[in-house]
C-alpha cells in the first residue's frame, strides 16, 4: 500500500521536473550577470581564478553565512554527543610498526598538500574548503593507523574560533576604510603572480584552517572516547 | 541531454528511499543521494557548448566561449552545507540508538517518552 | 559520449544498489561510487573547483563520517 502510493507520488514529481525542464535548452549560453563577472573580472579583483573573485569578493557575504552554518554544526555535535560517561579501559590492539610508521610519515606530506591547495586559491582551481578538507583527512589517517591516539581538543578549538574572528576583523576593516563590509582594500598587483588580488589570499588562508580544524573535530567528536 | 536524466533520476532514487525505508541510517543515505542530484543538477544548466573552464591562466584565452562561473560558486557552498547537517543528523541518530534501544521508525513512533 | 553514457548509467546502477542492500556497509561504499562519478561527471562539465570539492569531501569524510557512526549502532537494518 505503502510502495503503491509512493510510486504514484515519485511519477507526479518526475512528469512536473520533466514539463518545466523543457523550457531550459541544454549547452545555450543565458544569463547576463555570468559575462559580466567574467569580462570585467581581472580589471575589479585582480584574481585570475573567476570562481574565487566571485566566491570571495562579488558574493563575500554567502561565503560568511556558511562558514557560520559549518561553526554551527560541529558546535551541535559537541553538544548532543557530550555524556558524562565513564572512561571504559578496552583492550586497544596496537597495530603493526610498518603501519604506524607509514602512517606518522605521510601525514606531514598530506598537510603540505593542502597548504599548496589553499595558497593558490586564485591562481588554480582550488581554494580554502577543499584545501581544510585534505587536512582534515590527514588528521583522520592518524586517527586509523595509530590507534589509541587522540588529537588535543583545545588546540582545534582555539584554532577554530582564532580564525573566524579574523574573518569578522577583516570584513570590519574594510568597513572602517572604504564604504561597505568585506571591501577590497589592499592593491591588486599584478595578475597571475602569488602576491596578487588584494585580501582574497589572506581570506582563503584563514578559511582553509578554520574548515580544516572544524571538520576535524567533528570527527573526533563522533569516536567513542577510549 | 543525458546529464539532465541522470540528475533527475537521483533525486528521485533519493525521494524513494526517503519515502520508503524504516531503518533511520538508511533514510540519511538517500538524503545525501539527492542532495548530489540537485548539485549535478545546478551544474548542467550552466554549462555552455564547447566552453572552457573560467580561468585565465594562459593570456591567450577570450572571455566569449567560457561557461557560466555563477552556479559553480553557488555549488561549491552547497556541498559544504550538505556535509554539516549529515554530521549532525548521524549525531542525532547515535543519541537516539542510546536512549531507545532500536533504529526502526515504526517502533520509534509507537513510543511514549 | 558514449563514455558519458556508460558513466551514468554506472551512477544509477550504484544508486538503486544503495538503497536495496541490507548490510549498511555496503550501502555507504555504493554511494561513495556515486559521489566518485559524480566528481568525473562535474570535470566534463568544464567545473575544476566543484569536481575538487566533491571528490575530497563527498567521498572521503563521508564515508568515514558513516562508518563511524554505524559502529556506534546497529549494522544490519
Amino acid at each position: 500500500m505503502r510502495k503503491i502510493i509512493s510510486f504514484i507520488l515519485l511519477v507526479i514529481v518526475a512528469l512536473g521536473i520533466g514539463l518545466s525542464l523543457r523550457k531550459i535548452p541544454f549547452a545555450v549560453p543565458k544569463t547576463k550577470v555570468g559575462t559580466y563577472y567574467i569580462d570585467k573580472g581581472i580589471d575589479q579583483t585582480g584574481a585570475v581564478n573567476i570562481v574565487t573573485s566571485i566566491v570571495l569578493n562579488y558574493r563575500g557575504f554567502d561565503t560568511l553565512g556558511e562558514v557560520t552554518v559549518l561553526f554551527i554544526a560541529a558546535l551541535g555535535v559537541g553538544v548532543v554527543l557530550a555524556t558524562i560517561e565513564k572512561k571504559t579501559k578496552r583492550e586497544i590492539m596496537p597495530s603493526s610498526l610498518v603501519l604506524s610508521t607509514g602512517c606518522k610519515f605521510f601525514f606531514p606530506l598530506i598537510l603540505l598538500l593542502g597548504t599548496y591547495v589553499f595558497l593558490h586559491g586564485h591562481l588554480t582551481p582550488g581554494g580554502g574548503f577543499q584545501g581544510g578538507a585534505i587536512i582534515a583527512s590527514g588528521f583522520l589517517l592518524i586517527y586509523l593507523g595509530c590507534p589509541g591516539k587522540r588529537i588535543n581538543e583545545r588546540g582545534l578549538k582555539a584554532t577554530e574560533s582564532l580564525a573566524g574572528l579574523i574573518f569578522v576583523i577583516i570584513g570590519f576593516l574594510g568597513l572602517a576604510i572604504g564604504g561597505y563590509f568585506l571591501l577590497n582594500f589592499l592593491p591588486k598587483g599584478i595578475p597571475n603572480t602569488l602576491l596578487s588580488a588584494g585580501i582574497i589570499p589572506i581570506i582563503y588562508i584563514v578559511i582553509g584552517f578554520k574548515v580544516g580544524a572544524e571538520l576535524a573535530g567533528i570527527i573526533d567528536g563522533l569516536m567513542e572516547k577510549s | 541531454m543525458i546529464y539532465y536524466i541522470a540528475a533527475v533520476g537521483l533525486m528521485l532514487i533519493g525521494l524513494y528511499v526517503l519515502l520508503t525505508k524504516h531503518n533511520l541510517i538508511k533514510m540519511i543515505i538517500g538524503l545525501s543521494i539527492m542532495d548530489t542530484g540537485v548539485n549535478l543538477l545546478l551544474i548542467t544548466i550552466g554549462y555552455v557548448k564547447k566552453g572552457t573552464a573560467p580561468i585565465f591562466s594562459k593570456t591567450g584565452l577570450e572571455p566569449q566561449n567560457m561557461v557560466d562561473p555563477v552556479p559553480q560558486a553557488l555549488v561549491l557552498t552547497s556541498i559544504v552545507i550538505g556535509v554539516a547537517v549529515l554530521a549532525l543528523a548521524l549525531s542525532l541518530a547515535i543519541r537516539l540508538y542510546q536512549h531507545y534501544g532500536t533504529l526502526d521508525m515504526r517502533k520509534i513512533k509507537e513510543q511514549r517518552w | 559520449m558514449i563514455f558519458v553514457f556508460f558513466l551514468t548509467v554506472l551512477m544509477l546502477v550504484s544508486a538503486i544498489a544503495a538503497s536495496v542492500f541490507k548490510d549498511l556497509i555496503n550501502a555507504v561504499i555504493a554511494m561513495a561510487l556515486v559521489s566518485l562519478v559524480a566528481a568525473i561527471l562535474f570535470y566534463f562539465l568544464q567545473a575544476p573547483d566543484v569536481a575538487m570539492a566533491e571528490a575530497s569531501i563527498g567521498v572521503a569524510l563521508v564515508t568515514a563520517i558513516f562508518v563511524i557512526a554505524i559502529r556506534r549502532t546497529k549494522r544490519e537494518e
